[in-house]
């Protein structure tokens, strides 16, 4: 059968061959895997094409020191398998229990092979089509009307075989190193081949470039045994955990900060790197001097006719010669092998080491095109986790869901509810979905409301940024108001100069839960789909244009909001009224009641009670709501007395009054965080 | 506002305006003189001013001259300027020398002295107003010390003017302000007469007044013409604030009885403006004389209360029972108006009284609900979720769920496969109607303890989200019978201990059940066969089929797995069904039924074949012809779409009125009603229901149609009678034909949220001025919207457009610094009631 297939999809164009595939991947790392898997669980005709003889070729050489920083934590407490998702950081998305990332390795710092290894499981245990040792070296257009996409990509790899896609997935990855050249950039040693021994240090001065995780996780590697490191960069340093950016400085790393500010020795310094110059002496040491003093003159002179900072500003920071200089700039995409026809662009200012693509993933250049895993961070660089595994698995999935409508008229899945099951949907995803949780302020969960607000239709993880299109790119009406969830830090909250650890910084009261400063789930409110060009001039600080209304959950210690007076009951507040309803629950005795007594029902009791599915309650619950005051207690009714007998009054109207016993918040437990 | 409070406003500023008919200025208005020359100089004949002297050097001003300042604008709108005249170092004249003359005001008309005001007398805004109206309405507003005094006032107006007479306890209160701003309006068209007497109005009053709070009548005079008849008065009832006088005026001056012959529903008086009935009495042509009397009885019966208009019956064409003679309207938008049958005149003040206290106990309510809001912020953190609270005030009692079994993703299909019957609740250990449930849930398990063949499981849709939606779950819960090799059951009905354990012990036996012998099959319909079920009291349906209805037989076996677990049934269709049916005389495909215990058996022939038309038949053949109306059951008979023919009774009904009630159900099969029961002790809940028809309970049992689907009004069965079959019918004749009053009508209230929400989107606005919409981009800013307001003074480091915040304080001038929390939000709507009503 595999024969017969191939046959079918050979054709031939202008006398070269090309083997053709609905869709073709570029790399088997993890976003391309990840895409596969999708696409094989859909049953589409994909390939990926990896320049390896195995997948995860990057993994397989970085980080050099072999240690991921991605957490990979076993124990959470829970058996819920979306909650622990979101505090494991390299696991895939399949329905295969068996390729949980916990399972391969019981470090929370897990070793690069072990990722190496997940990813040659994943694809074989999986079946995943992966056409490897195939480097694509070329990529361009062919016009064609039929086209999925009004063309087909045409790929060529290293032995000049072409391949033929209607829609091409990027999975690449950045994996070209970042250089800077000034002169001296010769003695210069790459992240990529500088020696990971830190014997090869024992008495050196290093200094290093850069100052990503990768210059710390040099610098922490040969901490011990060098006379000090010193690193520069143009910016100041930022730390994950104040900016709340997986990408920024993680605290694992960081043992030069600590040497830094306890004044041992290690130091960082700010600069720009295209003002400097390295220059050699004779002893093959490197001297640090300024571009601006080589300028009109001639290296080879020799050293000593180049005027060193320290001639001239004798207590010039960088005035120590060094034995080595490192460079740990990162990495950026791989441009060169896009025919210009595509048209993929670098990013403008800190983004251009990832290509132009729309928050649809789809690539601003080319039609069909989309950008998959750590090349499309772009969309979220700086603020979400879309750059690494754990976020980038959902918007893979997300890209997945958008082509499924576009191109086979599968419409985004989404389960449609009665009404009264609007609190518990959006409760039940706040607690447990990852997606949201990991790729915050970039997919939402949407719900859309159907014609009366009886039911709604709940869709998972839906790119924001496209929130305009939502009707066409999901195949779903949004006609009669909608709900979009996110999960948001407070704003002014996160930053590179911010004090996280202020006093007071937690918020405890659901009543100031706007002012939350930690990851809380918040839902807008739209009577209709904001237009484009409300997306497109709402103010940058917000994820999504004005809503018609807003609520934030307030912040978690736990993260768990299913308190039922803190979370649940603001949030059913806010739902009643974008929807003006009442969307309490009642026993079935008070449906019974109103059924009597009002010509319409409350939405509970239309939806239970009148179904038969009325909850009637134990004798507890229902003892528990009389002494509440909310439900009436009819059985010690003397008939001989008119009125009724206890304190609380006879009709419903007690009912649909709220009187019940404050729950007063406690205050110091409630904002115990800093204590 | 509701809307009447806004007409009260607007009449409000109507009567401001065009008394006084001074334009309102903008600012506060105090003027500055530097003389006592410049002033006096510059004073215009007929012009008021309330001048005050002050050193130009002055050691701090005096508070008395605050209050003095800030009453210039309320002053302004009656025409008095107030100035302040700063005395130059060396003047010694009459106003600046004299160091007493100092401590004083003085009113000038032109540049005559008016008055002086010792400062005592000025001590706030109020007294001020109140003392300078006072002097300037000297003839409007007579004061009065003796009971002598009022009389001779009194015979003076007599036939000529009313009076308003009016008590306060002291002059320069709130009271006596709003008194003489009242007389300011309405003094050229009544007479003012002003105590602070106590014994005065002791002498004038019936009953014994509390002479500590003001008090205002108006009296009648104009309509008194003989001498020795005092005066007529109507008390105002409210406390004196010149909006609740200016009410009571326009309602004394109103016409005693407005004659109407227009659709009342089209009728717009004084009255329903001000927020009371109007009540009208039908008139006919030749009753019109008494009932014009009658009406101009209860018009001064009901002064103050409601209007009384004489709506003649001959010029409209009313499409109301001829038997009705009085109508009433209400202020309430919406609210139909009621026609009623009414004997006396004393049953129309009731009435109206009646729902005047009921008014009056809602804005009690209302307002110390507002006061309470003002104390707790708010009630919106309270629960009011009936379930919710019950569950979380129980969550500490710890549920006996030995015998339920937990399933996680491990376990779920080794279990499922280990039983031949497992039944599982799918549910969430944070949801509150889940947690109910498994209360019940739990007691089902006790309650089934030693049953053989079930097994009681639960999976916690919080621990195992894969495996629920795996299993298909989305709400929560979700009970399931799964059987072995054979499709899973979904419970679809009430989640009550007892309804659950009758579908998990119905569940065992297969839905249908093949009955093999006719042996078996008597069994069946005796109630005896199967054993499992043969303790279980339920209707028993048996279908008989015999081998040439194949199609029925089909149809009848899909429509049991649909029913399964909710109706025991069985099916023969051996060679001897034949037999079998005719015995019950019907031939199959035919079904026999015997309810509770196979006292008889219903044959019932089958026509229809397909499997909904059979599953509608068998549930509505289920249904009782004269049941038992209870908490579970209702749904079924409401889905009848009929109304109800209901009898309430206190415990069992009694024998005669059970069979006549019968007898009259039984008696129209396809009839349009359904003829049910009530029992008071079983469901007491149904005390609830008569108390919301007739407020309190009627005597029991009683009788009554209640129009569930349309119209939704309650008739009641006329106690007198007693409940036979005739005599119900013939009350059903006259309730059709329309002759009868409903006793009560079902709300038709909308479900709204019983709270409002926090309102983050405006919390936000101050501090985060991107959130307001872009210049332009939405056609509709609202001003209101926009930013600006004290809390964001502290909180926002970053202001981004200056100018367009600028704009926005002009705009929002007086509402600003009170935007912003939620107490500070209730602050603003208090403040601005205050503002309305002076």
């Amino acid at each position: 059968l595999g024969l017969v297939l191939y046959t079918g999809s050979l054709c031939v164009v202008s006398g070269a061959t090309f083997l053709y595939h609905d869709y073709c991947i570029i790399g088997a790392g993890p976003a391309g895997l990840q895409a596969a898997y999708f696409l094989q669980q859909a049953g589409r005709d994909y390939i990926v094409f990896e320049r390896s003889h195995a997948p995860g070729s990057f993994f397989a050489l970085y980080p050099r020191h072999r240690k991921l920083i991605s957490i990979n934590k076993q124990y959470t407490g829970k058996s819920n398998s979306e909650f622990n998702l979101r505090h494991d950081w390299n696991s895939l998305l399949s329905h295969d229990r068996r390729l949980l990332f916990r399972r391969y390795s019981r470090d929370f710092f897990p070793n690069a092979d072990t990722m190496v290894r997940y990813l040659e499981d994943f694809a074989s245990l999986l079946k995943l089509q992966v056409q490897y040792n195939t480097a694509i070296i070329h990529v361009t257009l062919e016009k064609n009307e039929q086209a999925w996409n009004g063309h087909y990509f045409l790929l060529t790899d290293q032995d000049k075989k072409n391949y033929k896609c209607s829609s091409l997935l990027v999975a690449a990855g950045t994996w070209v190193p970042n250089v800077v050249n000034f002169p001296g950039s010769e003695y210069v040693e790459g992240y990529e081949t500088v020696s990971i021994n830190p014997d090869d240090f024992t008495g050196q001065t290093v200094l290093i470039l850069g100052r990503g995780n990768s210059a710390f996780e040099t610098a922490e590697n040969i901490l011990g045994v060098t006379n000090f490191i010193h690193m520069v960069s143009r910016s100041r340093v930022r730390l994950s955990w104040a900016t709340h950016y997986v990408g920024d400085l993680r605290a694992i790393n960081n043992g030069l900060l600590d040497t830094y500010q306890l004044k041992s020795l290690d130091g960082l310094l700010e600069g720009d790197l295209e003002d400097l110059a390295i220059v050699k002496d004779k002893k093959g040491k490197l001297h640090i001097t300024l571009r601006f003093y080589l300028e009109n003159r001639n290296i080879s002179a020799g050293i000593d006719s180049i005027t060193l900072p320290q001639d001239e500003l004798d207590n010039f920071a960088t005035r120590a010669p060094y034995d080595r200089v490192i460079r740990c700039l990162g990495w950026k995409f791989d441009f060169s092998i896009y025919n210009r026809s595509l048209r993929m662009m670098p990013g403008k200012g800190n983004i251009k080491k990832y290509p132009q693509i729309k928050p649809s993933y789809e690539s601003r250049g080319t039609r069909g095109l989309f950008v998959l895993g750590t090349a499309s961070h772009s969309v979220d660089f700086r603020k979400s986790a879309g750059g690494f595994i754990h976020g980038f698995r959902y918007t893979t999935r997300a890209v997945h869901r958008l082509l499924e409508n576009r191109h086979h008229g599968v419409p985004w899945p989404s389960t449609v509810y009665p009404i009264t099951q609007l609190t518990n949907s959006i409760i039940k995803r706040v607690n447990e979905a990852s997606g949201l949780y990991q790729m915050f302020s970039v997919l939402a969960d949407i719900i859309l409301l159907r014609e009366n607000a009886t039911a709604f239709e709940y869709m998972e993880e839906y790119p924001i940024g496209v929130l305009a299109e939502l009707e066409m790119q999901t195949g779903r009406k949004a006609c009669n108001g909608l709900f979009v969830i996110i999960m948001e830090y407070g704003r002014n909250f996160s930053g590179a100069d911010k004090d996280v650890f202020y006093y007071n910084r937690a918020v405890g009261e659901a009543q100031h839960a706007w002012q939350s400063n930690f990851l809380h789930p918040v839902i807008y409110y739209y009577k209709r789909l904001p237009t484009e060009r409300e997306m497109r001039l709402h103010h940058p600080d917000w994820p999504l244009p004005r809503p018609d209304a807003i609520h934030h959950i307030v912040e978690d210690f736990l993260t768990d909001w299913t308190a039922p007076n803190a979370h649940i009951l603001p949030l059913r507040r806010f739902l009643e009224n974008c929807l003006s309803t009442d969307l309490r629950n009642f026993f079935a005795e008070s449906c019974f009641l109103f059924a009597f007594t009002h010509r319409k029902l409350p939405p509970s009791c239309q939806q239970g009670y009148m179904r038969m599915q009325g909850l009637v309650g134990s004798q507890e619950l229902r003892h528990h709501a009389v002494q509440a005051g909310l439900l009436q207690d009819y059985t010690h009714t003397d008939f001989s007395d008119d009125r009724p007998p206890d304190s609380h009054d006879g009709s419903q109207e007690q009912l649909m009054r709220d009187h019940g016993i404050p729950v007063r918040p406690l205050q110091h437990l409630v904002n115990a965080k800093d204590e | 506002m509701s809307p009447q409070k806004a007409r009260w406003d607007s009449s409000l500023v109507f009567l401001l305006f065009c008394a006084c008919s001074i334009p309102k200025c903008g600012s506060a208005s105090l003027q500055q003189e530097q003389s006592p020359q410049h002033y006096f100089s510059g004073l215009e004949a007929g012009k008021t001013s309330l001048a005050f002297f002050t050193p130009s050097v002055s050691a701090g001003t005096q508070p008395f001259l605050e209050q003095i300042e800030s009453s210039a604008e309320a002053l302004q709108d009656y025409g008095v300027s107030v100035v302040k005249v700063n005395c130059p170092k060396e003047d010694v004249s009459r106003y600046c020398g004299k160091e007493n003359a100092l401590r004083k005001a003085f009113l000038f008309r032109g540049n005559r002295l008016l008055r002086e005001f010792p400062t005592d007398a000025l001590f706030d805004v109020n007294s001020i107003v109140a003392n300078v109206l006072f002097a300037l309405l000297f003839n409007e507003v007579k004061y009065i010390e003796t009971l002598a005094d009022l009389e001779n006032i009194e015979n003076v107006l007599k036939g000529k003017s009313n009076m308003v007479f009016a008590y306060v306890p002291a002059t320069g209160t709130a009271e006596h302000r709003a008194v003489m701003e009242a007389a300011f309006v309405y003094g050229t068209i009544h007479q003012f007469v002003l105590t602070t007497e106590a014994a005065l109005l002791k002498a004038t009053s019936h009953d014994d007044p509390d002479v500590s709070s003001a008090w205002l009548s108006f009296c009648h005079c104009q309509r008194a013409s003989e001498p020795a008849q005092p005066c007529r008065r109507t008390a105002l009832a409210q406390p004196l604030t010149l909006l609740n006088i200016h009410r009571h005026l326009k309602l004394m001056g109103a016409p005693l009885v407005t004659e109407v012959a227009e659709d009342p529903e089209k009728i717009s008086t004084v009255h329903l403006q001000l927020g009371l009935p109007l009540v009208f009495i039908l008139s006919q042509k030749e009753t019109y004389e008494a009932d014009r009397r009658t009406a101009e009885f209860v018009a001064w019966q009901l002064l103050g209360k409601a209007g009384v208009a004489l709506l003649s019956r001959d010029l409209v064409d009313l499409n109301v029972l001829h038997r009705s003679n009085v109508a009433l309207k209400t202020p309430d938008e919406g609210m139909p108006i009621q026609y009623l049958v009414l004997e006396d005149t004393d049953e129309i003040i009731t009435l109206v009284e009646d729902k005047n206290k009921v008014k009056q106990i809602q804005e009690d309510e209302q307002e110390e609900e507002e006061d309470e809001d003002e104390k707790e912020n708010n009630n919106q953190d309270i629960q009011d979720d009936q379930v919710v609270e019950a569950v979380s005030r129980d969550k500490k009692r710890e549920l006996p769920l030995e015998q339920i079994l937990v399933l996680t993703e491990e376990n779920f299909h080794s279990s499922l496969s280990g039983a031949a019957r497992t039944v599982v609740l799918f549910y969430a250990s944070w949801e509150a109607v889940s947690l109910a449930v498994l209360r019940s849930y739990s007691e089902v398990a006790a309650h089934l303890k030693g049953t053989p063949g079930v097994l009681l499981s639960r999976v916690n849709c919080w621990d195992w989200p894969g495996l629920c939606s795996q299993e298909n779950v989305t709400q929560f819960p979700t009970m399931r019978i799964y059987r072995e090799g054979q499709q899973s059951v979904t419970y679809g009905g009430m989640w009550g201990t007892e309804e659950l354990s009758s579908f998990i012990l119905l569940s065992q036996v297969s839905c249908p059940l093949k009955l093999a012998t006719m042996g078996e099959a008597e069994g069946y319909l005796r109630g005896d066969f199967p054993p499992e079920l043969s303790s279980h009291h339920h209707p028993s349906l048996l279908g008989v089929f015999s081998t040439a209805t194949n199609e029925a037989r089909e149809a009848f076996e899909e429509a049991g797995n649909i029913l399964s677990g909710h109706v025991r049934m069985g099916m023969y269709f051996e060679d001897d069904a034949l037999a079998l049916s005719q015995k019950y005389s019907v031939s199959p495909p035919a079904l026999l039924l015997t309810r509770s215990g196979g006292r008889s058996v219903e044959g019932i022939a089958l026509s229809k074949h397909s499997v909904q038309d059979m599953v509608q038949m068998i549930r509505y053949q289920l249904l009782d012809i004269f049941p038992e109306i209870t908490v579970p059951n209702l749904p079924q008979y409401l889905q009848l779409g009929k109304p109800f023919l209901i009898l309430f009774s206190a415990g069992d009904i009694n024998q005669m009125e059970s069979k006549e009630m019968l007898k009259l159900a039984k008696g129209r099969p396809h009839q349009t009603f359904v003829a049910c029961w009530l029992n008071l002790k079983k469901t007491p809940v149904g005390h609830g229901i008569l108390r919301t028809y007739f407020s309190t309970t009627p005597s029991l049992p009683v009788l009554l149609w209640v129009n569930l689907h349309a119209g939704g009004q309650v008739f009641k069965f006329p106690s007198e009678q007693s409940i036979t079959e005739m005599n119900i019918l013939s009350w059903l004749e006259k309730l059709q034909a329309g002759l009868e009053i409903p006793s009560s009508t079902l709300s038709e209230e909308d479900w709204k949220p019983p709270l409002p929400a926090y309102d983050f989107l405006q919390m936000m606005e101050p501090s985060m001025p991107e959130l307001s919409p872009h210049p332009g981009d939405t056609p509709a800013q609202q001003p209101a919207q926009s930013p600006g307001g004290d809390t964001a003074r502290g909180a926002s480091a970053t202001r981004e457009e200056p100018s367009q915040e600028s704009t926005a304080e002009e705009v929002g001038s007086s509402g600003r610094g009170l935007r912003g929390t939620a107490p500070r939000l209730a602050a603003r709507d208090k403040q601005g009631k205050r503002h309305s009503e002076l």
